[in-house]
């Protein structure tokens, strides 16, 4: 098994293990950022480029560096490649750079973007970013666009990270969403327009990592840190029939995938826990689900400030019902008993 | 006159047909390989040779078929790159318009030699007639038995395909024309798997550039010593340049690599010097990717010795004092040229072409056009030409292909050399002579001063 050291931390792997890989085993504090890669989607990455490392040493045998920066997410280890990612100067300033160029053409309209508070451009911006642009340009524009009923593109925010692409490609089974025009000017489209009619066309949402493509059923009703999220599952014949609920008092107004620790579709009994749309759309009803309890959130998280205790004293009432009921049985929630200001009564 | 391997006979009428190519020796280096060569050998006499690859990056072509994966029941294929569109370059246009058949002959037995039944040549949009007359060329090798199954009755079948592009440029990098060829959106492909081990349909593939086959024929012909004779040093043989630009005689030039650059531009055998008895201000000697350099440093180097045209010669002194060979789009300037407005043009071709898929790229080439726009019409300010050197640097070496590389040493290399004409076109501001210009093609009304 080849060993690669990773910002002076060396790590043993399996064959084929990319260098991004390699740090996410080590841990999220030599993890590079990404962008365009997803570990649930086949041939995904190499695109952003913010997963760009120095490799010094090449391997035990070439110890050479290599020429140019790589992208972490679609290099393989080598036995004794030595990498630098937060170690390196120059890899700080690349990656700067590469999040100034995702931003150049960025509409910056956080405020009223549904993803605000869970988008990783946010985050990255927020890490890697400047707080001034040099770009004194008018920004690139494109129309809205509905990929079916449920789904929005807003392209003006797309980073063109291919996910949704792949997505439709892999997990749904007619693949009829693309990539149209070049450079500058391309963009996601559905062929001539045409809607995604998939049980699974909802996922794109969950892989797009900024507020491209968002839930119209969610649309601006209401900014997600004053959401509450709560893991529930129920029977689905399609799909893993595992999801988060997002709660805003009694009401479910979105419901999403879970998301493990890289904001990615986290697995469920081992594949990846992609849901179907009726889960996702039509399933908005507390009684429809069985509650499994508070959803872990990065304690980082601009979601997790507003209801962290709310959130334990909800688990701690779940489990006080679950324990109280015959086994299986469902738990139905009281009235109020999501609302954060019931802590304090 | 220097040694004229690929375009002895481009003066013999009718050249373009095959009873006149063959009665000029042609098929000859064909007949010659298949029937007196192993495959083998004819690898052996390519590295002999030291041929280096023409559509670009140099790479020695001996080398790169040797790297050719030959697993067991996997079809190989050999494809040629007629995408030719770097500005500055039209050589491969020239060689295939009027000497067809010489391509063909060189993917014949460029394809015997790396065991490849079926080649294709990937032709831009944009030469369509081109196309056209490599059609016909290749039915005439079908009609006397040159392609096909039992060529010359050696037991060795090709079926030779032209396909044409869309237009793209970025369809030249070679695994974006593999898309392409497959029928896919023209993206290049990330690496590795190199086309050697995964190309086209996944199978090993040899990409290689039309002059690049084209010689291999002289050199199967003569022996490879004998190619590795003409030359200099590891710049070994002929090539082709393609002279444009401010140039007495410009058009495509067969010379022997080596040649001291000031008797290219001034002598009469070549260029015959600059139009209109001009100074030279600056040449692009390989094509518009390539550093542009001022006439002190092109015709010698830093050191004060000769400039040579060689792949070593031209990047003599690095990218400080130095350019590169590229393709060979040889583009003269002489004094009047803005080298602002020029790199402007190069700017907003590569900001066109860049497929998109890195963001360094599709987001960079934008933005440095659109600063020298602004430069360019009078608005610009000092920190901008600050502003593109960062930039260009923030592209170059993090992209997936080199063509965010292409698109950043051009602005590199002219803010190295001409930072003053940049810093004038600052200080002049409004009263420049172009703000008329810029008004009128935005629709704006002028301004009263
Ligand atoms: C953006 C871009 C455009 C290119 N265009 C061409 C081209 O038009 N013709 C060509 O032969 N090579 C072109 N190349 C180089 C090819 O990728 C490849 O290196 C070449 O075809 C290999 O052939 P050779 O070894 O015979 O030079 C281009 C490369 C890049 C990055
Ligand atoms: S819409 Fe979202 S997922 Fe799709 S390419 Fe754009 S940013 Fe990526
Ligand atoms: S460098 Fe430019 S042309 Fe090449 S893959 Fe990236 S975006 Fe496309
Ligand atoms: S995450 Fe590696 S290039 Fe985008």
């Amino acid at each position: 098994m080849p060993k690669v050291t990773i910002d002076g931390i060396t790590i043993e792997v399996p064959n084929g293990t990319t260098i991004l890989e390699a740090a996410r085993m080590i841990g999220p504090e030599v993890a590079p950022p990404t962008m365009c890669y997803y570990s649930k989607l086949k041939t995904s990455g190499g695109y952003c480029r913010t997963c760009l490392v120095k490799v010094s040493q090449g391997s035990e045998k070439d110890p050479r560096p290599m020429p140019k920066p790589v992208a972490s997410c679609r290099t393989q280890v080598m036995d004794g490649m030595v990498v630098e990612n937060n170690t390196s100067a120059e890899i700080q300033e690349a990656r700067a750079g590469v999040v100034e160029f995702l931003l150049v053409n960025h509409p910056l309209d956080c405020p009223v973007c549904d993803q605000a508070g869970e988008c990783h451009l946010q985050d990255l911006g927020y890490e890697h970013g400047k707080s001034e642009t040099r770009y004194d340009f008018p920004r690139r524009e494109f129309e809205k666009k509905d990929i079916g009923d449920k789904i929005q593109l807003h392209m003006n925010r797309c980073i063109l990270c291919y996910r949704c692409v792949k997505t439709a490609d892999q997990v749904t089974d007619c693949r009829v969403h693309g990539v149209l025009n070049r450079g500058e000017v391309a963009e996601i489209s559905t062929y001539i327009e045409k809607s995604i009619n998939n049980d699974f066309s909802g996922n794109v949402i969950d892989v797009c990592p900024v507020g491209a493509l968002t839930d119209k059923t969610f649309r601006f009703q209401s900014r997600v840190w004053f959401t509450k999220p709560v893991d529930a599952h129920r029977d689905c014949d399609k799909c893993c029939g595992h999801v988060r609920l997002w709660y805003k008092g009694d009401d479910v107004l979105r419901v999403t995938a879970r998301k493990d620790q890289w904001g990615e579709v986290a697995d469920h009994d081992g594949k990846t826990g992609w849901i179907c749309n009726t889960c996702r759309f039509d399933k908005k009803n507390t009684s429809d689900w069985v509650i499994d309890g508070p959803s872990q959130i990065s304690r980082h998280s601009v979601i997790s400030a507003n209801h962290y205790n709310s959130l334990k004293a909800l688990k701690a009432s779940i489990d006080r019902q679950k324990a109280a009921l015959p086994h299986g049985e469902k738990v139905t929630l009281g009235h109020g008993a999501l609302d954060p200001n019931n802590e304090s009564k | 006159m220097g040694k004229k391997l690929l375009l002895e006979h481009i003066d013999v009428p009718g050249i373009r047909t095959l009873n006149v190519y063959r009665q000029k020796g042609g098929y000859e280096t064909l007949k010659k390989a298949l029937t007196s060569m192993t495959p083998d050998q004819i690898v052996e006499e390519v590295k002999t040779s030291g041929l280096r690859g023409r559509g670009g990056a140099g790479f020695p072509t001996g080398m790169k078929w040797s790297f050719l994966a030959k697993p067991e029941g996997v079809p190989r294929y050999l494809v040629c790159n007629a995408d030719e569109s770097e500005p500055g370059t039209f050589k491969d246009r020239y060689l295939m318009e009027h000497i067809p058949h010489i391509l063909i002959e060189g993917m014949i037995v460029s394809s015997f030699a790396l065991g490849a039944n079926t080649s294709y040549i990937y032709i831009r949009g944009e030469y369509f007639y081109v196309a056209r007359i490599l059609e016909a060329a290749i039915q005439e090798a079908y009609d006397a038995g040159l392609l096909g199954k039992n060529i010359m009755g050696s037991g060795y079948d090709l079926d030779l395909y032209v396909q044409v592009g869309a237009g793209a440029y970025i369809c030249g990098e070679e695994t974006a024309l593999l898309e392409s060829l497959e029928g896919k959106r023209g993206n290049p492909r990330i690496k590795p798997p190199f086309p050697a081990i995964a190309g086209l349909y996944g199978c090993p593939t040899v990409v290689n550039n039309v002059e690049t086959i084209a010689a291999v024929v002289p050199i199967v012909k003569d022996g490879g010593a004998a190619y590795a004779q003409i030359g200099i040093g590891k710049s070994t043989g002929t090539k082709l340049i393609s002279a444009s630009g401010h140039l007495n005689k410009p058009g495509v030039y067969e010379i022997e690599l080596g040649l001291p650059v000031e008797e290219f531009i001034y002598s009469e055998e070549y260029c015959g010097g600059i139009k209109n008895g001009k100074q030279l201000k600056a040449v692009v000697a390989g094509g518009s990717s390539v550093p542009i350099l001022p006439a002190h440093l092109i015709l010698k180097t830093a050191t004060g010795e000769p400039r040579l045209m060689s792949y070593e010669g031209l990047s003599e002194g690095g990218f400080a004092t130095g350019t590169m060979l590229g393709s060979g789009g040889f583009i003269a300037m002489d004094e009047d040229t803005s080298i602002v407005k020029n790199l402007w043009t190069f700017s907003r071709f590569y900001h066109h072409e860049s497929c998109g898929q890195c963001s360094p790229c599709r987001e960079g080439t934008g933005w440095m056009e659109k600063i020298l726009h602004k430069i360019l019409h009078g608005h610009g300010t000092l920190s901008d030409v600050d502003l593109l050197w960062d930039i260009q640097s923030k592209i170059e070496g993090k992209t997936i292909c080199p063509l965010g590389d292409a698109a950043a040493w051009p602005v590199a290399s002219a803010i190295r050399h001409f930072r003053h004409e940049f810093e004038e076109y600052v200080k002049a501001g409004h009263s420049i002579k172009d703000v008329k210009h810029y008004y009128r093609i935005n629709h704006l009304p002028e301004p009263a001063n």
